[in-house]
C-alpha cells in the first residue's frame, strides 16, 4: 500500500496495479498446496477419479477471491482500527476502560464463535454418556451454554492478563510457564472425558477475525509505551487466549462432577 | 440453489462472527472516547471486503475442498483401505493415515487466513526481520508434525496429556536458548493456526480414526488433534529461529575469518 493510495480521494475499491497483482498472485500461491495434496491422495493413492471438477475449481477460485479480499480489508479497515485504538487508549490514559475493552474483546468475540459452539455441544454430549448430567435436551443445552460462558471468560481474562503484561513489560514466558504448571497440575483432578476437549478448545477459540484485531491491539499498545518493544511486547495476546480456555474447562469439568 | 444458500448461510456466519466486534469497537469508540471513528469510510470498507472475503472464502471451501478432504479422511482411514480387520489393526498399518495428516495439516495451515495476518504484521513490525513466508511454513511444518504424531496417538492409544506435558517441556527448555524476539510470536502462533481451514478436514480425520479402531470412542480419543496443531508450531518457529540465528553465527564467523586481519 503506497502512501500516495492513502491520500487519493478514491483509492479503497480499486489497489494499484502492481500491488493488485501481487494480492491475487499470492492468494493461488496460498492455495496450491491443499489442491496438490487433495489430489495426489486422491488420484494417486486412493486411485479414486476427481469428484464434481468443476466445482471444485469454481471454489477454489471462490476461495482465492476470498482471501485476496480478507487481506486487502485486514490492511485498510481490521488493523489500523485495532492500532487507533490502542494508541487512543494509551493516550487517554484510563487503565480502566482499555481493560474493561480488554474483557469485552475476549469475551464479545468467543461466545458467538462457532468452533466454540460446536465443542460445547460435543462435550455436553460426553457428560451426558459419562452420567454427569442426565440426558434431556435441556441439561444438554445448559451445559453446552455454561461451557461456552466458561470459555469466553477464560478469553476476557487472558486478554485482560496480557494487556496489563504489556503495560507493566513481564516477560512472557514466565507467564505461559507458569499456565502451563497449571494445565499440567489440573489435568489428574479433571473428569477424564473432559481432558481431550479441554485441551482442544484452547486452538478453537480464537476466530479468523478476532486474531488480526487482538494482534494490532497488542502491538499499537506495546508501540505507544515508551520503553515497550512491538516484537517482544505485542505479540502474546493470542498466546494467553489459547493457554487460558484449557484450565478453565477442566476446572468447569471438576466443579460439574 | 443449494450454491446460492451456502452462499447466505456463509455470509450469516461470517455476519454473526464479526457482529460483536462492531458494537464493541463502536460502543467503547463512542462511550469510551465520545468521538466518532476517524476515517470511517475506509475502515467500513474494510470490514465490508473482510466480511464479502471470509463469505467467499468458506463458501469456496465447501464447495470444493471439504466435501473431498471429509471424504478421504474417511477412505483413509476405513479398515477396507487398509487391507485390516477392526481387530488386528496395528499402528503400522496407518502409515498413508499419518502422512496424510502431515500433508494435510501443512497444506491448510499455509491457507490459513489468521496466520497469514499474524506473519504480515510480523513482518511489518520487525521491519522485514522476519520473513513472512518463513514463519507460515514453519508453522505448517509444526502442524503437519503435530497432526501426524497426534494421528499416531489415537491408533497407539497413549494419554493425550503425557505427550502434550512432554511438548510442554521441550518448549521450556527451548524458550531460554531462542532469540528473545521471536518468543512471543512463537507463543501466538500455536493458537493462529487451527481456525477456518483446518478444524473441519481435521475433526472428520480423527473423529473417522477414532471410530473405526476398536477400543477408542469417538468422543474420548477423537479429540487432541487440535491441541497438538496448537502445540507443535510454537516448537517449530523456536526451533527455525534458533536456526536462523545459529546460521547468522555461522557466516559472520567465516566472513571474519575471510576478511584479512587488520594489522
Amino acid at each position: 500500500m503506497s502512501e500516495n493510495g492513502e491520500q487519493r480521494k478514491t483509492p479503497l475499491l480499486f489497489v494499484q496495479g502492481r500491488r493488485l497483482y501481487h494480492l491475487v498472485v499470492d492468494a493461488f500461491r496460498d492455495l496450491t498446496p491443499v489442491i496438490l495434496v487433495v489430489a495426489v491422495f486422491q488420484l494417486l493413492i486412493l486411485k479414486q477419479p476427481f469428484p464434481h471438477l468443476e466445482q471444485v475449481l469454481t471454489g477454489t477460485v471462490l476461495v482465492a477471491a476470498g482471501l485476496f479480499l480478507f487481506i486487502r480489508g485486514l490492511e485498510i479497515g481490521l488493523f489500523p482500527l485495532g492500532e487507533t485504538m490502542a494508541y487512543d487508549f494509551a493516550r487517554k490514559g484510563s487503565l480502566a476502560w482499555l481493560l474493561l475493552f480488554a474483557f469485552a474483546l475476549g469475551f464479545g468475540t468467543t461466545i458467538a464463535e462457532p468452533a466454540l459452539i460446536a465443542v460445547a455441544g460435543e462435550a455436553a454430549k460426553i457428560a451426558a454418556d459419562g452420567g454427569v448430567i442426565t440426558p434431556n435436551t435441556d441439561n444438554l443445552e445448559h451445559y453446552a451454554l455454561g461451557l461456552r460462558v466458561t470459555v469466553a471468560l477464560s478469553v476476557g481474562f487472558a486478554i485482560v492478563v496480557g494487556v496489563i503484561r504489556i503495560l507493566k513489560g513481564w516477560p512472557l514466558h514466565y507467564l505461559i510457564a507458569a499456565g502451563y504448571i497449571g494445565v499440567v497440575a489440573i489435568t489428574p483432578f479433571a473428569p477424564a472425558s473432559m481432558v481431550g476437549i479441554a485441551y482442544d478448545s484452547g486452538g478453537v477459540t480464537t476466530s479468523t477475525i478476532t486474531v488480526p484485531l487482538v494482534t494490532a491491539l497488542g502491538i499499537g499498545l506495546a508501540s505507544s509505551i515508551k520503553g515497550r518493544n512491538p516484537m517482544i511486547d505485542g505479540f502474546g495476546l493470542i498466546a494467553f487466549a489459547s493457554l487460558t480456555p484449557m484450565i478453565f474447562v477442566m476446572v468447569y469439568g471438576m466443579l460439574l462432577q | 440453489m443449494k450454491a446460492l444458500a451456502d452462499l447466505f448461510a456463509a455470509f450469516g456466519s461470517t455476519l454473526v462472527d464479526i457482529l460483536p466486534i462492531v458494537i464493541i469497537v463502536f460502543g467503547f469508540q463512542w462511550f469510551a472516547f465520545r468521538r466518532p471513528i476517524a476515517n470511517p469510510r475506509r475502515i467500513l470498507t474494510g470490514f465490508i471486503y473482510v466480511i464479502v472475503g471470509m463469505t467467499l472464502f468458506l463458501v469456496g471451501l465447501e464447495e470444493a475442498l471439504f466435501p473431498v478432504g471429509r471424504l478421504m479422511a474417511q477412505q483413509l482411514t476405513a479398515p477396507d483401505f487398509l487391507g485390516i480387520g477392526h481387530d488386528d489393526a496395528q499402528w503400522s498399518h496407518y502409515i498413508w493415515v499419518y502422512l496424510f495428516a502431515a500433508a494435510i495439516g501443512f497444506a491448510t495451515t499455509i491457507a490459513e487466513p489468521a496466520l497469514i495476518a499474524v506473519a504480515y504484521k510480523a513482518n511489518q513490525v520487525s521491519a522485514g526481520a522476519v520473513n513472512a513466508w518463513a514463519l507460515r511454513v514453519a508453522v505448517g511444518l509444526g502442524v503437519g508434525a503435530g497432526l501426524a504424531l497426534g494421528a499416531l496417538r489415537i491408533v497407539t492409544g497413549t494419554p493425550l496429556h503425557l505427550i502434550i506435558m512432554v511438548g510442554y517441556i521441550v518448549v521450556i527448555v527451548q524458550t531460554f536458548f531462542a532469540p528473545r524476539q521471536i518468543i512471543a510470536l512463537a507463543y501466538d502462533s500455536g493458537g493462529v493456526t487451527t481456525s477456518t481451514v483446518t478444524v473441519p478436514i481435521v475433526t472428520a480425520l480423527g473423529l473417522g480414526l477414532a471410530g473405526t479402531i476398536s477400543g477408542r470412542s469417538q468422543l474420548l480419543d477423537g479429540f487432541g488433534l487440535i491441541a497438538f496443531a496448537s502445540l507443535f508450531p510454537i516448537i517449530t518457529v523456536l526451533g527455525y529461529a534458533q536456526f536462523a540465528e545459529w546460521r547468522l553465527r555461522k557466516l559472520k564467523k567465516r566472513d571474519d575469518a575471510e576478511s584479512p586481519e587488520p594489522e
